[in-house]
């Protein structure tokens, strides 16, 4: 064990005694500061600058094909911590061609942003990089069901997204001129 | 039978102090915004600059500039105050709650009857001060009514049947008996010093003080011990940092306002500014030579109108350096615990002022004693 | 499962350890005994082995003896020797033997459950997102625990066709089927319909319907969920919720007096599937697909929400406090149900000792197929028998109410669930006839009667049934009841309050049953509610064994047999 050494306390000097220096260097240097440049910021005129993996608002993506990724597997409602998220799974069509592959589609997607704690995990556990906590922060409504972002919302805040996989594009391709029977 | 002059001279009076009254009021409210701007600053914000009146901000240049200080923030204070709903607990004793703001906000404002704050010459040359009321004995009437303010603040604290309110309004009331005495006592030597022996005539009159430092060297380089005191106490007596005891948000939530709100609130917040505006004043006056150029230095200005003009903004301008110096003080020093600032007040600057006091009496009479 | 005393114990030592199992059964159940498990696909303990998949490799030895004298070849310590087979064998077709010496850790069957899962991996498509089976697939579950990890499979995937229709209520994803045939053998063994096959070979194997058959026998739902992957899919539950979400409840099938055991999975008060519970002496592990489709009467249009006074709608307590007023008349008659539990026919029996009222019983009765679905159509005939409410068998009728209503005997009329107009009365017979009417879904009594009182389904409430070999069965409340309804149990009990203010009757089962397990007459004596188990208790049915039952020889069930059965 570190041994505890006492520091001798040199005793204070007359105008020590009296603080009158220290508060004349305390005054300084608050003077000092009010010539200082200001770091508030403007807010609705300045925005912050968002920073790289930033966690806003979550959104649903496109790929760049414009096609819907999310496949209703609902992992994300299923981890959400406070239940915010609402799928409601429906089938895809065997007409639509650029889809039908891929059998399984949202028919509601329901994101409540007054539960949303904006943790991210549904981005995390999505299988299929569909659901991205973007830049957007600022929501807001007039109403608790304004808040709930419905499907069409949750595409128009998402956008597209650049896709590295083609995962079912890579499985139809198989399906088209692969070992076909 | 009607004293026509009489009447028409309680008219000019009553005209002049309601200028006077809106003047300080006014002083008061933009303090606040000279607060929250300088707090700002300090800190590296930059304050209120939101508020403007329609229209105004179109105004090139000068529009903007006056968005960006804040001019138009005290307004819209004062017109949150008026509008908010005034709520009464129920708890409270209803007379009393309601009077209290009144029992604060008064002595603030009567204390400024005394002051002078320029000069005014006849054509013959005699000077007139510019004041509401010369009273020989202006500086005991200050004393007299400003300590009258703690009422205000102990009758909030006691109506409100709260906890906090009530350990408020005791503090201050402490802290006002126990800055009050060293108060006074550095003010003795300075009108020792200038009651010359002899002229008999020299008595407590403010004027008197204002023009003993005329082309002299001010009180505060003759009297620098006593300028002090009087200026620690003057924050004591004004409830400002470090003395916030009846207000310590930090540890009273808001001390002995705390179960008020709208606009009884804001009248306890404009006396406190109020006190701090009359404090400077009278600092001003007795220490810094009130509306005389600097210490040695006669006026540069003309005995006219214009002289009178460029006097009363001189002293307007000293005045609001020590608000300015208040803010300062705030926003630089942490605030005192109760025990810290009783023992300041009573084993410090008591005994300091009451040695003060002797040294100058002895001085005093060596200097006076007649040459034989 | 456990030894009945009829096969006798044999040690086998596993992994190590000498553990005693029931001897004649094999490797995968011997190891589950002792906590230890085998992985499987095809190996299903109700079906036949067919050893197919061989994820359940494990390795194997015996003592090792002399060929020549049959004498134990000792090591230098005097052990008998293991003669460890070099190449491991399936668990699930191999049966224990004394002293049969198996590993299921060592790292000869690690790496053999890793090549068997990179096999089935191969041409597994990665459907798990939108696969209804994943959460509760074993693929899943043992690519997790057994496999590898990682794809060492560049090329391209075999691609097979999804969105098959095998049937009416099945749907067939082939790519993910992994051939284990248990669907196969499902058919061709339990339900006698052989409908399944593969045809092609070796990577292009499929399962198909023969040629001019489809799978829409009765029992097809079942192969979904014998199926360990998501290759069979309920065309029912596809793409409805994930599997994850769904909490399941015990419950009883109340399709017939067969009482399959079942599981209700419900999300949040709503019931998305039904599927089997096992219980070996009633249902194995099926069910038949009729009884999975009776969660969707919970939310039919028909279903009676309000209670109601002479058609005006009203809360429950004063239509309850005007049905007591009709119940006070002195020519009352109660029409009990055999699709009540026990513990409300008890009540219903209590309360006609108490209205000195007369009780009538109608059977439901439809074709046996044999299996699951009865003669008798009523979860609970045998119920009324035991509670006293009946003592003899219904008919599929209550003609008898209209001989009591032409002598002018029957003026009110307590209706629990049955339809009097298609019973055999007519609507002039009950002009004059006030009926209070007790059920979950509008009919034409409903609409008739001056009292309505909506009741729960089984899914709503808990309580117990006796099926058809007298073995009692409990359930359990899988889903809240629409808001302001309450249990019949509830009902019935603020009728007897109502009329007998002296005694206090509760509507709590479990003081209810205290009530019913007294009297020792009685089979139920001495069973405690909370104590009868999930897979129920036989009863002694020696006291009604000289009434004809309708049911059939079927699973688990003998007609014949009932005379015997004793409680033990």
């Amino acid at each position: 064990m570190a041994k505890t050494v006492v520091l001798p306390r040199e005793p204070l000097s007359l105008s020590e005694r009296t603080y009158l220096p220290q508060i004349v260097t305390g005054l300084k240097t608050t003077f000092s500061n009010m010539f200082k440049e200001k770091v508030t910021l403007q807010y609705p005129e300045e925005k912050p600058i968002i920073p790289k993996n930033y966690r806003g608002v979550p959104t649903l993506v496109k790929d760049p094909n414009g096609r819907e990724k999310c496949v209703s597997c609902q992992l994300c409602e299923f981890v959400c911590p406070p239940k915010a998220i609402r799928i409601t799974p429906g089938a895809v069509s065997e007409d639509d061609n650029s889809r039908a592959h891929v059998e399984k589609a949202p028919k509601e997607f329901e994101i409540n942003m007054l539960r949303c704690i904006y943790c991210g995990y549904c981005q995390e556990v999505c299988p299929e990089e569909a659901i991205f906590l973007q830049e957007e922060y600022s929501s807001s409504g007039y109403s608790r069901e304004e808040m709930i972002n419905k499907k069409d919302k949750l595409y128009e805040l998402g956008g597209t997204l650049p896709d590295s996989h083609y995962k079912w594009d890579k499985k139809k391709s198989a399906e088209d001129d692969g070992n076909d029977h | 039978m009607l004293d026509f002059e009489l009447l028409f001279l309680v008219g000019l009076k009553v005209l002049f102090a309601l200028l006077m009254i809106g003047a300080v009021m006014t002083m008061a409210g933009y303090s606040v915004l000279a607060e929250r701007k300088v707090s700002a600053w300090m800190q590296g914000r930059v304050g209120p600059n939101r508020t403007v009146l329609p229209f105004v901000e179109y105004i090139p240049f000068l529009g903007p500039y006056l968005k960006k200080m804040g001019i138009f923030q005290p307004l819209a204070d004062g017109l949150k105050f008026l509008f908010k709903e005034e709520i009464i607990p129920g708890h409270v004793n209803k007379f009393y709650y309601n009077l209290a703001p009144i029992v604060a906000l008064v002595p603030a404002l009567t204390t400024m009857v005394v002051l002078p704050f320029g000069e005014f010459f006849t054509s013959d040359g005699e000077s007139i001060p510019l004041m509401l009321a010369d009273l020989e004995v202006g500086i005991l009437f200050i004393l007299a009514i400003s300590s009258l303010g703690v009422y205000g603040i102990v009758l909030a604290g006691w109506s409100s049947n709260s906890k906090y309110p009530f350990l408020g309004s005791i503090r201050s009331s402490a802290q006002m008996i126990s800055y009050e005495l060293a108060m006074g006592l550095s003010l003795l030597p300075v009108f020792l010093w200038v009651s010359e022996p002899g002229t008999g005539a020299m008595g407590l009159s403010l004027v008197d003080i204002v023009h003993s430092q005329g082309n002299a060297p001010w009180l505060l380089l003759v009297q620098p011990l006593s300028a002090l005191i009087f200026l620690i106490a003057l924050f004591a007596e004004t409830n400002r940092l470090p003395f916030d005891m009846p207000e310590s948000e930090t540890d009273l939530v808001g001390g002995f306002h705390t179960e008020y709100g709208g606009f009884k609130f804001g009248i306890f917040f404009v006396a406190e500014y109020a006190h701090i505006v009359v404090g400077s004043a009278i600092f001003t006056i007795i220490f810094l030579g009130g509306w005389h150029f600097l210490p040695w230095v006669a006026d540069p200005w003309p005995s006219t109108w214009v002289g009178t003009l460029i006097g009363i903004g001189w002293f307007l301008a000293k005045t609001i350096f020590l608000i300015f110096f208040f803010i300062w003080i705030r926003w630089t020093l942490p605030r005192f615990r109760y025990d810290q600032v009783m023992n300041l007040g009573w084993t410090k600057l008591l005994p300091l002022a009451l040695l003060n006091l002797i040294f100058y009496v002895l001085l005093v009479t060596w200097i006076d004693q007649p040459a034989s | 499962m456990g030894s009945n005393g009829n096969t006798s114990s044999i040690t086998i030592n596993l992994n190590g350890n000498d553990v005693d199992v029931p001897a004649g059964i094999n490797l995968v159940e011997a190891a589950a005994i002792h906590g230890t498990e085998v992985p499987h696909y095809c190996y299903h303990p109700q079906l036949s082995v067919a050893g197919n998949c061989r994820m359940c490799l494990v390795e194997m030895g015996n003592p090792m003896r002399d060929r020549g004298t049959g004498e134990p070849i000792l090591d230098e310590n005097g052990v008998q020797k293991i003669g460890w087979i070099p190449k491991p064998v399936i668990g699930c077709g191999t049966n224990v033997t004394p002293g049969m010496h198996i590993k299921t850790e060592s790292s000869m069957v690690t790496d053999s459950r890793e090549g068997i899962m990179e096999f089935l991996l191969v041409n597994h498509p990665l459907d798990c997102p939108i696969c209804d089976q994943a959460g509760e697939c074993r693929l899943q579950e043992f690519a997790t625990d057994y496999g590898r990890g990682y794809s060492r499979y560049v090329e391209r995937k075999n691609v097979k066709p999804k969105r098959t229709r095998l049937g009416p209520r099945v749907t067939l994803d082939d790519e993910r089927c992994i051939l284990c045939s248990r669907c196969i053998r499902f058919c061709q063994e339990v339900v006698d319909d052989d409908v399944l096959g593969f045809v092609d070979r070796g990577s292009f194997s499929t399962l198909t319907c023969f040629p001019g058959k489809e799978l829409s026998n009765n029992y097809s739902l079942n192969t979904v969920d014998l199926c360990p992957v998501g290759a069979l899919t309920s065309t029912d539950f596809r793409f409805k919720m994930r599997v994850w979400f769904l909490k399941e409840s015990p419950g009883i099938c109340t399709e017939s007096s067969a009482g399959s055991n079942i599981l209700v999975s419900s999300r949040e008060g709503v019931i998305h599937r039904i599927t089997p519970r096992r219980n070996d002496s009633v249902n194995d592990s099926w069910m038949a697909d009729s009884g999975r489709e009776l969660y969707k009467s919970v939310t039919n249009e028909k279903r009676l929400l309000t209670s109601s006074v002479e058609s005006q709608k009203c809360d429950l307590s004063s239509a309850i406090n005007s049905a007591v007023t009709f119940l006070q008349d002195k020519k009352l008659g109660i029409v009990g149900s055999c699709h009540s539990s026990l513990e409300e026919q008890y009540l219903l029996t209590k309360l006609a000792k108490t209205t000195k009222a007369k009780k009538f019983l109608r059977g439901h009765f439809g074709d046996d197929d044999g299996i699951l679905v009865s003669a008798d159509r009523t979860p609970n005939l045998r119920g009324t028998l035991v509670t006293g409410f009946s003592t003899k068998y219904p008919t599929d009728d209550l003609t008898e109410i209209s001989e009591a209503i032409d002598k002018k005997s029957i003026s009110t009329l307590l209706v629990v669930g049955e339809d009097l107009f298609n019973s055999g009365l007519t609507p002039d017979q009950l002009k004059g006839v006030s009926i209070i009417y007790i059920g979950t879904h509008e009919n034409a009594t409903s609409s008739r009667a001056n009292v309505v009182l909506p009741s729960l389904t089984s899914f709503e409430k808990s309580g117990s049934f006796i099926n058809r070999s007298f073995r009692l069965q409990k359930f359990k409340q899988a889903v809240p009841g629409p808001a302001g309804l309450l249990p019949d149990l509830h009902i019935i009990a603020s009728f007897l309050n109502a009329l007998d203010q002296e005694k206090e009757q509760t509507s709590d089962i479990v003081s209810i049953w205290k009530q019913l397990s007294k009297s020792s007459t009685n089979p139920l004596h001495k069973i405690k509610y909370t104590d009868i188990p999930q897979d129920g208790i036989q009863l002694d049915s020696t006291r009604w064994s000289d009434l004809d039952f309708v049911e059939k020889k079927a699973m688990h069930f003998s007609p014949r047999k009932l005379n015997k059965v004793t409680q033990n």
